[in-house]
């Protein structure tokens, strides 16, 4: 066992990378349930955005084009949701688990012939001087953009929702959709909104696995991120700054606990590949004990009879 | 002051099956209250939600002084300045007063300033109110101020009014009153909606009068009596509920010391409550709703268990039976909320009835259902309390409110109650039903029954109950028997100050 051989900084610039695509998609996830709607496709638009955003990027050359690709595919997915259930009023459970289960298929479809390719790569963020620092340097000024959007993300869902007339009627369509129709807002509009948002996110999320994170094409790579978002945005009490430190905490204990794999603790492999999940959990679980609750018409479906 | 601010000519819109305004015609002064009275479904809702440009009219005008007036969303009538108060709160419980009023407005200032905007004008027409408490957390009375201060800080020229009062005490109303008529005073108009005739009495200048969707006579309220106003909208004349004088026969139902936590986190705590009711004795529970009144029927009922002692009937302890147990015993509840708690929404009336009625009727054996003697069942609650439906096979959602709350009350009725609990029984019943619903409840007491009958009408207690007992904040007031006690004495009670002011009566 070799405790030295883990590096403090790398440790932390590592895990912001592993918490990006859980937090892109909780973000995005997190604006749709605000917006009374439970889409469970997650984890589906995250796998077809991982492949778009990887076969663009392939053919194009741009990693950039991939990424705008990944959001567009998530919101075409997410679209297909928005229909079913604003507008075919069918019941968004059963929608959302279809959407994950299609979108698997598809991205399995799609990326037949792309397993074993390299996509090229993003350039990392190289200011002279702030990048070159000790410590700090590696942490805040050497990512990826895609990593500093999803901050950026997680700042203006937060200063939206709570600063914005936008974010009131987007938090009051949530909360009481009748009242919210009664006083002349159109639900519907922004609910399909929010959820091409959250789609395009969760594309995002998807593509940062396949493009920077472990940069290839594997079928199922996002190997259930996207059921973890979910869960996420309820332990988090559908906050923004909680989402985004439970996504860090997730990431940070992932990869904390791959080094001391690799370091050989005499704890047994499985219990250090469980203990991101019941730590996550169990921090957010106290954390939420709160109480501050659910978007009260949340998962309900909303039709304006008379 | 008497330039016609809105004039409504033959004004129509049809739904699937029924036609809920049928060409309605009418004008609105500046500066008057105009009162629109009529029963449950005469179509009073679907006008004013024209007018508020919620609904479109299928044909017919509006013009809004001088001008043609059509509009095409919410939006377009606040900008004509029409403001509206609805009758079920269009609040949003998690967010504070502020972001509410703001949700309202077409260009709300920043929200420091509307805060303080919402602390002049509530001074100004005396609602008191604070901009950062949380909706969820206030009073029915509360969250109506909310709401006019919604409408007041647009400066309306028409203020839309549907049923304000149900939910309010005595002094509320008054406070309520106070402020519309200084609203009217200075120059707007007020379309004021409701079926409590005395109150249209004292307010309203004008009163237009809807049956069935059709316009069927106008009338100055303070010259017409509330029984010809009656009249005229039910179309029929009015049978009022009679009662027989009965003895007090010996002690049912005993509370003893009952306090118990609500199952609902907004819910209120029962607080050290007793009472006794007797055998052919209504106990009528007035007070603002939220102050208990859920949870005391729960504990009734059977559906919130308590300690053994608390609960007695005929002196058999049953506090820690469930619904099931105490049906057996002859103790049945009908819950305020018709749809998903007195009744299952999708399922058939004869399903309905089953559900409380198999054990009482022995509906089932040995697991089975006797589907046939269900019927049946249902079928005479339908005769007997003269439920407007195709029959037994129809789904409680397709009935009105008024006929499903037939129903369910009809459905614990027959089943012949040792004691009978009802929480809100004509609650959004138009006034025939309600009449006869409350003749059923008198015939069921002069069989010997006690019954409890909470309700927030309370000229309805006035009428039915023997005694009257008040709930402020999940404590019982003194109970005081019925018989001449004046509004001030039962306003204090609600407010819960009775035991400084005397026994009354």
């Amino acid at each position: 066992m070799d405790l030295s051989a883990i590096n403090p900084v790398l440790l932390v610039a590592s895990l912001m990378v592993a918490a990006t695509p859980l937090l892109l998609a909780a973000i995005g996830e997190l604006v749709v349930e605000r917006s009374g709607v439970l889409n469970l496709g997650v984890e589906g638009m995250m796998i077809t955005g991982a492949i778009a955003g990887f076969a663009i990027s392939v053919e194009t050359g741009s990693p950039y084009v991939g990424i705008l690709a990944a959001a567009i595919a998530g919101a075409g997915l997410s679209f297909l949701f928005a229909f079913l259930t604003q507008f075919a009023l069918a019941n968004q459970v059963a929608s959302g688990l279809a959407l994950t289960l299609f979108g698997l298929g598809l991205s399995a479809l799609m990326g037949q012939g792309y397993v074993g390719i390299r996509p090229p790569e993003m350039a990392r963020l190289d200011i002279p001087v702030l990048s070159d620092l000790p410590v700090i340097g590696p942490i805040l000024f050497s990512h990826d953009p895609v990593l500093y959007l999803g901050l950026a993300l997680t700042a203006g869902v937060w200063g939206f929702l709570k600063f914005t007339r936008g974010g009131l009627i987007l938090r009051a369509v949530g909360e009481n959709h009748d009242a919210a129709h009664a006083l002349g807002y159109s639900v519907i509009r922004v609910r399909v909104l929010a959820i091409l948002f959250g789609g395009a996110c969760a594309g995002v999320g998807g593509a940062y696995i396949s493009l920077i994170r472990v940069p290839q094409w594997t079928e199922g790579m996002t190997a259930g991120i996207g059921w973890i978002a979910l869960a996420l945005v309820v332990f988090a009490s559908w906050k923004p700054w909680r989402a985004l430190l439970g996504a860090y905490l997730f990431g940070g204990i992932n990869v904390l606990q791959l080094n001391l794999q690799a370091a050989g603790v005499a704890i047994p492999v499985e219990y250090l590949a469980m203990s991101p999940y019941l730590i996550t959990i169990l921090v957010l679980v106290i954390m939420s004990a709160d109480k501050s609750g659910a978007p009260a018409s949340l998962g309900r479906s909303f039709h304006a009879s008379q | 002051m008497t330039a016609t601010l809105l004039s409504i000519r033959g004004l129509t819109k049809a739904y699937p099956g029924v036609v809920a305004n049928d060409s309605v015609s009418f004008d609105i002064q500046q500066g008057e209250v105009h009162a629109l009275l009529g029963e449950n479904g005469a179509g009073k809702s679907t006008l004013v939600k024209m007018i508020y440009g919620l609904v479109k009219p299928d044909s017919g005008t509006m013009t809004w002084r001088g001008a043609e007036f059509a509009p095409p969303e919410p939006r377009a009538a606040r900008a004509s300045g029409v403001a509206m108060v609805f009758q079920h709160f269009s609040l949003f419980d998690a967010l504070n007063v502020a972001e509410n009023v703001a949700l309202g407005m077409e260009n709300p200032p920043p929200m420091r300033d509307l805060a303080a905007q919402i602390r002049s004008v509530s001074e100004n027409y005396g609602l008191p109110l604070d901009p950062d408490r949380i909706v969820g957390d206030l009073s029915a009375g509360e969250r109506q101020r909310v709401e006019i201060i919604r409408c007041l800080l647009q400066d309306p020229k028409l203020l839309i009014m549907d049923e304000p009062t149900s939910v309010l005490t005595p002094q509320e109303v008054e406070i309520l009153f106070r402020t519309l008529n200084k609203l009217k005073s200075e120059g707007t108009a007020i379309l004021y909606i409701s079926h409590k005739l005395e109150e249209i009495r004292t307010l309203c200048d004008h009163a237009t009068i809807l049956r069935l969707g059709k316009n069927v006579g106008t009338c100055i309220p303070s010259e017409t009596t509330a029984r010809e106003m009656a009249e005229l909208m039910v179309g029929d004349t009015l049978h009022t509920p009679t009662r027989t004088a009965t003895e007090d026969g010996a002690p049912v139902l005993r509370i003893n010391d009952l306090s118990l936590s609500s199952a609902n986190p907004f819910g209120t705590r029962l607080k050290n409550i007793s009472f006794t009711v007797h055998a052919g004795e209504i106990l009528g529970i007035g007070g603002v709703a939220g102050n208990g009144q859920d949870e005391l029927l729960a504990a009734l009922s059977g559906e919130a268990t308590s300690d053994t002692n608390t609960i007695t009937v005929n002196d058999a302890p049953v506090g820690h039976l469930g619904p099931n147990e105490r049906r057996a015993l002859g103790i049945l509840a009908a819950p305020e909320e018709r749809l998903g708690h007195a009744a299952a929404p999708d399922m058939s009336l004869t399903e309905n009835a089953l559900l409380t009625g198999a054990l009482r009727q022995k509906l089932t054996k040995n697991g089975f259902v006797n589907w046939n003697a269900t019927r049946a069942f249902a079928e005479r609650i339908i005769k007997a309390f003269d439920v407007r439906t195709p029959g037994p096979d129809t789904a409680a959602r397709a009935l009105s409110g008024g006929n499903l709350q037939k129903f369910v009350i009809g459905r614990e009725v027959l089943q012949n109650p040792k004691v009978l609990v009802v929480n809100q029984p004509t609650w959004g019943v138009d006034a025939a039903a309600a009449a006869s619903i409350r003749q059923a409840l008198l015939d069921l007491a002069a069989t010997g029954a006690a019954i409890v009958v909470i309700s927030q009408d309370l000229d309805e207690l006035m009428e039915i109950a023997d005694h009257f007992g008040a709930l402020n904040e999940g404590r019982m007031s003194e109970i005081h028997p019925a018989l001449g006690l004046t509004i001030d004495e039962i306003g204090l009670m609600m407010g819960g100050a009775d035991e400084t002011e005397g026994a009354a009566a």
